[in-house]
């Protein structure tokens, strides 16, 4: 068998950048690429000239190496643990026919024209080509949730050619055909190939294709051939390239580096021309006694000049700074993966920082795009409630008929009766069960419905052991709660579904199943009882069920409608049910023009429908259900708070808009309350563009008069005035759109209009949208509103939104790994994001801002004594401290208590952080390290530094000590400045950090310390006499340091640098205190006042009528049960009239995939386009 | 394959973080505040305790005595001599005029003081080879010393380097007189006036029977006028690298405008407590040339004070600093009750929505 492509690669996913060999040029290659680090080589080269060099080489080879080093060792690392997840992908083993023989083969070993065996709930390995299943007709189940995040069950159908090959080793693999097909592409839904096999072509579309990252579900085994392997599959093609993330920060950063530079090359030519014009007026004169041979032109001295101050002023871009920032990253990753409140134990998971450079700007974001299956929801389905007649069961009353909150103390009812229950489905009412026991009928109707109208399939493997397999798990949910109430549906043939009723086994004829669709939304069965009564049984919307009813049921309408809008407004999916006693005479004329729109032959399923709608109506009213899909816990506080703290969340699923939009109200992302909800669902540009139009027309109300979107969007961006607009803005609204219409509100034209109306309205739903989609959206996010994107998922299908948005976060714990392995952060509840960026985020970026102020503050200060002192030692680029102290400064004597406070500084506690949604608020206006906050900082470097240069200046003018020798020495002064400097900058540090840990106190202390004994070492005469080049201040830390004017000069130095610092953030605070000030006052005075969240405001009840009406299911099941193409053989003999005869006919599963006419017409309009 | 997992999962140590206070940022810790109290508190207490030292450095600035006389400008014939440098091997002598009005006690040093010299150049500073001046055999070529490292015929300059080459070479003494006509000479100390680790740790001669066989072999710098081993030819211990006047010279000064000490007051005779109001006078021998490059030098004798010599900013800026700190605590106080904000955040928030 051959595949014909223009590559064959194996099925090996490499994510890892590095191997043993090429990793040091690799890495140094990149390492040398951030300007930074080519900056400090190129400085190194300009220090081995001796003409220029100002400072000694170790003054930078040493911080530079150690920054290379620490550099690398993270990386590699980094490339370890990915080498190792790769490997753990890699290696897992697949079942591979080789040489006629099954034989285990990993992975990566499996090359495109494989065949290979899938056993039931694995993952699919690479791109199949389904061969044969062990279901009949070469039938298999998968589940696509990885793919694309829906949860129903979907079918795929071999070849009938190659379904018969079965589980024959021999004959498969003898098995020659030859598959030509597409190029590798991400199309999830679309796939056109042809397969030669004997002369003959067989066409293939994806209903033939089994994907990566898909779940066999109910299937025991399959055989498929790979046609794409590894990076070929669609869902690597899907996934994105990894894109290396910067936080904004960095980015900031990187401009201040290059200001920086701009403003050390304007002081080095200030310095340059100083030089020169000295050189000219006195050095020239000079001379004598400073002989200098090889210059004589003044302007040439001015140049030398230039490029040694290039040198020493060289500190205030230190290399440590990169250094300490990558430290302080990973400590607050360190703080996150050992955060006990972010893990979870009953899956002993915790929370994990996978990218660890990205902690700040947890503390910025703006947005939130969640995927909803499996992140918001728990994708459970539960029988909640219900409404019977008019009465409603599942809530729990106390004694007094006060509702109850259900908690775990809650008794649930016992359903120990029943041997065939359930374990795991818990229900608290317990008058529901006392009216069964009671045998009131039309409760016992109710569940005879829910045990009926469906298209579950079961299996009982031994006894007492059902299984149920559901096309979605809202059924499941309703037989299974049937089930457990003692309603049992047991076993079902084409012809047949019997029902255990309260431990009487009854078997009713399946007359005919009217299926479920997208327009009908709803399904009936029409059964016959054991005693000959025809029945037909409806459950569907509620506002479609309720059009047909009979008039006698206007008042139970009434009340079951009340009902539904308490379901709806708890976020309860709901389904009316509803039934209608036939005769026989009424059946068999209905069922003629049944049979009659089967076989019409143009527009067949206006007909069906036309038939259906003739018999669904006049129906009784039985009641409604209310199923909930369950929350993941936590997530409607979650999102409350990170509503409060002005993250906008952004729901994007794969899911069908009514789900999706239930899950909206149920976790209070939409409500009744909300002015206005735009659904935007247009199949075509026009459309799409007028529905968005008219959204913001009601925006911006029509006073605003505006002739075009188009011109007033272009205005809009040149005026920049949306903000203002934003805030003429009043009230909440929302906007739901389809996947469809997203496809074209996503192209260029009409993507700022969408915008402008997304960004408007409080809540944003995206449904049915497609993998990259969901990127495509955040990207527009992303660079059309310049706010930093936060995408939380858990499938495959949210690796390309986690791989685009700046930050990406995976649920972990479920069974796919990939969007974890994706992610930069990965825990295993929704929940957690709210502690994540509430807390960790919000100190990440304070520590950041505060780290980076003081870091800049203090290096100016160190930097531009060089510069005053310029102007004092001729322009000769000497410099004012010890060579050895600029080498230690930043890495020795001002490292540490910095660290601490980058790491360890809580301006407001965690309670407080997630309490005060607010504070969150100055990270996302980025008002604590910006480019103002820069100046205000450099200015109090320069400040500092001429108080640092000025004061002793002016002390030791001319003067001697009190011993009346030497103390206006280079050297004394050398001391007395960096003595100064490092009580100055410790000081500042001690008024910056706000959380004093014995850890900052023994930094701090540690560091003043350090410094003095390294001082007196260095200043002693034992290293003096060992190298005496080296260490020339021998003594003279001893007799400056022994002097009371010197100490005076210090202190006087640091009042004056000092005090001016505690005058403006003192009256700052008072005059105008920020929320942190506040809280913190309030942390301090320990008063119990009632967080702000108390105004959370919790409306349950709805005024207005809302179906909460959502089924993820999908139509045409009706249709494979009564075919009884997907039952076992032996069952399929028990014939009987009606339904058989009708349907046999009809390929039911061309009706199955007629049902997705995308599918197959794309499929047909392609074939021709051979590739 | 499920099992297998799950008892794998049994197996594995839990990955439950540990509760420690450490991991989840529970540190025990002292959360400061600027608050009212502490911050205006403490602007009085430095405010003042600034106004105190500086009151008192003034004072103490202003009880040194201080003579300075500028012999660059006094002996002007000289100075045009030497800017010639052929004319460096001619004498000339010069003397300044002082007279003391009133007795000068306790301890007095002579300084020169050089002004608009460039001793903190870089290339000067660098020019000098401290293993050399230790006594050790170094090949000075190696160091930054050139040009003055070696003569043309590779004979070694000792000590090498510009800073030595540059040495303060003239001679002052100081005469006192008794009367109108008879003067006697101020008895000066010429050691003991370098730091004790300069003279003792920094600088040594090296090793030999005797100092001019230790220089061997090596020349004096180009500016000298006689060989390193002759600069105190009365005392073997300020003599060769350890003479005083060389150790002060090569501690180089932090400014162009600098003093450096030459002599001290002996406390002997009528000068044990400093020095008698009088005429006295300046013998000068005018060696160091300062005019070409348009420095000064001056001559100077002062006294000392428990704050170093007679500079006032210190005690200046003590004053200002503490003035202005107390100042300022003032108008803090005064801002801080009339406009402090009285209103909570939370309470501004409200009524807007």
């Amino acid at each position: 068998m051959v595949v014909t492509k223009e590559k064959t690669l194996d099925n090996r996913i490499k994510t890892s950048k590095y191997n043993i060999l090429t990793f040091l040029p690799v890495n140094l290659f990149e390492q040398f690429q951030r300007v930074a680090n080519a900056y400090f080589l190129f400085l190194l080269v300009l220090q081995l000239i001796p003409e220029i060099s100002s400072l000694s080489w170790f003054t930078t080879i040493v911080p530079l190496v150690l920054v290379l080093t620490i550099t690398a060792v993270k990386d590699a690392t980094d490339d370890y643990f990915r080498h190792k997840s790769d490997n753990q992908v890699n290696n897992r083993q697949a079942e591979v026919l080789i040489d006629g023989k099954l034989q285990n083969e990993k992975w990566m070993n499996v090359r495109p024209g494989d065949i290979i065996k899938l056993e039931n709930n694995k993952f699919v390995a690479a791109d199949l080509l389904l061969l044969s299943s062990s279901e009949p007709h070469g039938l298999c189940y998968i589940e696509t949730a990885e793919l694309d995040g829906e949860t129903n069950l979907k079918v795929r159908q071999a070849l009938p050619v190659t379904s018969e090959l079965g589980a024959d080793i021999s004959r498969l693999a003898e098995f020659d055909g030859v598959v030509v097909c597409e190029p590798p592409n991400n199309k999830l839904d679309k796939f056109i190939g042809v397969l030669l096999l004997k002369d003959n072509r067989y066409f293939l579309n994806n209903e033939k294709m089994l994907l990566r990252g898909c779940v066999l579900r109910n299937t025991e085994w399959c055989f498929g051939m790979v046609i794409f392997a590894g990076p070929d599959t669609k869902l690597m093609q899907n996934s994105g390239r990894t894109k290396f993330k910067r936080t904004s920060i960095d980015r900031l950063m990187n401009t201040l580096v290059l200001w920086i530079f701009g403003f050390l090359i304007c002081t080095g030519i200030i310095l340059a021309i100083g030089s020169s014009i000295w050189e000219h007026h006195v050095g020239a004169h000079f001379r004598i006694y400073l002989y200098w041979n090889d210059v004589n032109s003044s302007v040439f001295s001015g140049f030398l000049s230039f490029w040694s101050y290039i040198i020493i002023l060289n500190t205030v871009v230190p290399i440590s700074l990169y250094v300490s920032v990558e430290v302080i990253r990973l400590g607050h990753s360190h703080f996150i993966n050992w955060d006990l409140k972010m893990y979870y134990p009953k899956k002993d998971i915790p929370a994990e920082v996978r990218t660890t450079t990205l902690n700040e700007e947890l503390g910025q974001i703006e947005y939130v795009f969640s995927d909803k299956t499996g992140t918001i929801t728990q994708n459970i389905m539960t029988f909640n409630k219900c409404s019977i007649n008019g009465k409603t069961y599942g809530d729990v009353y106390d004694d007094l008929g006060r509702k109850i909150e259900i908690n775990e103390k809650t008794v649930p009812v016992d359903f120990s009766f029943n041997p065939l229950a359930d374990r795991k489905y818990k229900f608290y009412d317990h008058s529901l069960i006392e009216s069964i026991k009671l045998g009131d009928p039309m409760v016992h109707e109710f569940f005879r419905l829910l045990s009926l109208c469906h298209t579950v399939m079961s299996e009982e493997k031994n006894a007492g052991e059902l299984t149920y397999q559901v096309q979605s798990p809202d059924e499941g949910a309703l037989v299974t709660a049937a089930r457990n109430f003692g309603f049992i549906f047991k076993s079902r043939t084409p012809e047949t579904i019997t029902v255990e009723e309260m431990g009487k086994l009854v078997t009713y004829q399946l007359l005919a199943i009217l299926d479920f669709n997208n327009i009908r939304k709803r399904m009936s069965v029409i059964v016959q009882t054991p005693d000959g009564q025809i029945k037909l049984y409806c459950k569907g919307a509620d506002s479609i069920l309720f059009e047909r009813l009979h008039p006698s049921n206007e008042e139970l309408m009434c009340l079951t409608s009340n009902h539904l809008e308490e379901f709806a407004g708890e976020g309860l999916r709901t389904l009316a049910l509803a039934y209608k006693n036939l005769t026989e005479e009424h059946f068999r004329e209905w069922f003629k023009i049944l049979q009659k729109a089967y076989t019409s032959l143009d527009s067949r399923n206006e007909h069906l429908a036309a038939a259906y709608e003739e018999i669904e109506r006049d129906m009784m009213l039985l009641g409604a259900t209310a199923v909930e899909d369950k929350l993941q816990e936590g997530v409607r506080e979650t999102i409350a708070s990170l509503s409060l703290a002005n993250i906008k969340i952004w729901v994007l699923t794969g899911d069908k808009q009514e789900t999706a939009m239930n899950i909206g109200y149920s976790c209070h992302m939409l409500t009744d309350a909300m002015n206005e909800i735009f659904i935007v669902s247009g199949h075509t540009v026009v459309e799409v563009r007028e529905e968005l139009r008219k959204a913001k027309e009601y925006l911006f109300g029509r006073s605003n008069d505006l002739p075009n979107g188009h011109v007033f969007c272009e205005k809009m961006q040149e005026s920049k005035q949306d903000s203002v607009l934003e805030e003429t803005i009043t009230g909440d609204y929302a906007l739901v759109i389809n996947g469809h219409s997203l496809a074209h509100a996503l192209e260029a034209n009409l993507e700022n209009e969408f915008l402008e109306v997304a960004c408007m309205c409080k809540t944003v739903i995206c449904c049915r949208v497609t993998p990259l989609q969901k990127a495509q959206v955040v990207e527009l996010v992303k660079n059309h509103r310049k706010a930093i994107t936060l995408a939380i998922g858990d499938g495959a299908n949210d690796i390309s939104m986690i791989k685009s948005a700046h930050i990406g976060v995976g649920i972990s714990g479920e069974e796919g790994m990939q969007a974890v392995l994706a992610s930069d952060y990965s825990f295993a509840q929704f929940k957690y994001l709210k502690r994540l960026l509430l807390v960790h985020g919000r100190w990440s970026y304070f520590r950041m801002c505060k780290f980076l102020c003081y870091f800049f503050y203090k290096n100016f200060a160190f930097t531009l004594v060089h510069f005053w002192f310029g102007f004092f030692c001729g322009f000769s680029a000497q410099t004012v401290y010890d060579q050895w102290f600029i080498t230690l400064f930043n890495v020795v004597y001002t490292s540490l208590p910095v660290l601490a406070m980058g790491l360890f500084d809580q301006d407001v506690n965690e309670q407080n952080s997630m309490d005060y949604a607010k504070l969150y608020e100055p990270g996302q206006l980025n008002l604590l390290f910006n480019k103002r906050k820069f100046f205000i900082c450099v200015a109090h470097g320069i400040y500092t530094s001429l108080a640092l240069f000025f004061i002793p200046y002016g002390a030791f003018y001319n003067t001697s000590g009190e011993d009346g020798k030497h103390i206006a020495d280079y050297q004394t002064f050398a001391v007395i400045v960096a003595t100064s400097l490092v009580i100055v900058v410790s000081v500042q540090i001690i008024l910056d950090t706000s959380y004093w840990t014995a850890i900052n106190r023994f930094f701090i202390l540690g560091s003043i310390a350090v410094y003095f004994a390294i001082l007196f070492t260095m200043h002693s005469g034992g290293i003096f006499y060992i190298f005496p080049t080296h260490f020339p201040y021998v003594g003279n830390a001893r007799n400056s340091l022994s002097q009371i004017s010197v100490w005076l000069v210090i202190l006087l130095t640091t009042v004056v640098s000092v005090m001016p610092v505690i005058t403006f953030r003192f009256l700052k605070e008072d005059l105008n205190p920020t929320l942190t000030d506040q809280v913190q006052k309030m942390q301090r005075a320990r008063r119990k006042q009632k967080p702000l969240q108390s105004h959370m405001h919790r409306v349950y009840r709805t005024s207005s009528r809302r179906s909460a009406y959502a089924f993820s299911h999908q139509e045409g099941y009706g249709e494979l049960i009564t075919s009884g193409k997907n039952m076992r053989v032996n069952n399929s003999h028990q014939t009987s009239g009606l339904a058989r005869t009708m349907h046999n006919s009809i390929s039911w599963t061309e009706n199955l995939h007629e049902k997705t006419p995308e599918t197959v017409n794309s499929f047909r309009s392609d074939r021709t386009v051979k590739v | 394959m499920k099992n297998k997992n799950s008892q794998k999962a049994e197996e594995r140590p839990s990955r439950c973080p540990d509760n420690s206070a450490f991991k989840q940022q529970r540190l025990p810790a002292w959360k400061p505040k600027l608050t009212a109290p502490t911050v205006l508190s403490s602007f009085f207490v430095i405010g003042l305790f600034c106004l105190l030292v500086g009151i008192c450095l003034i004072l103490s600035a202003r009880s040194v005595k201080e003579i300075q006389i500028n012999y660059s400008d006094t002996c002007r014939d000289c100075s045009k001599l030497r800017e010639d440098s052929s004319n460096w091997d001619k004498e000339c002598n010069c003397s300044a005029h002082f007279t003391l009005q009133e007795n000068v006690t306790g301890d007095v040093f002579l300084y020169y003081r050089l002004e608009n010299f460039y001793q903190n150049h870089r290339r000067y500073v660098l020019s000098r080879s401290d293993a050399q001046l230790l006594g050790q055999d170094v090949n000075i070529q190696n160091s930054y010393c050139a040009p003055f490292s070696t003569y043309s015929n590779g004979t070694p300059m000792a000590p090498c380097g510009a800073i030595a080459n540059s040495m303060f070479n003239d001679t002052i003494h100081l005469s006192y007189y008794i009367n109108s006509s008879t003067a006697i000479q101020v008895p000066l100390l010429k050691s003991g006036n370098s730091w004790w680790s300069d003279k003792n740790v920094k600088f040594r001669n090296p090793s030999s029977y005797n100092l001019s066989s230790a220089f061997a072999g090596t020349a004096r710098p180009p500016y000298w006028q006689k060989p390193v081993y002759l600069l105190d030819e009365e005392d073997e211990r300020n003599n060769g690298y350890i003479n005083d006047d060389f150790v002060i010279w090569m501690r180089v000064s932090a400014f162009p405008t600098f003093r450096n000490v030459y002599r001290r007051l002996s406390p002997t005779k009528q000068f044990a407590d400093g020095l008698p109001a009088g005429n006295y006078t300046f013998h000068i021998a005018y060696n160091f040339p300062v005019t070409k490059f348009k420095g000064k030098k001056q001559v100077l004798l002062s006294t000392i004070t428990w704050s170093g010599g007679s500079n006032l900013f210190l005690g200046i800026a003590y004053t200002v600093s503490g003035a202005v700190t107390v100042l300022a605590g003032f108008i803090i106080t005064a801002i801080h009750l009339k406009f402090r904000t009285k209103k909570t955040y939370f309470q501004r928030q409200n009524p807007s929505r």
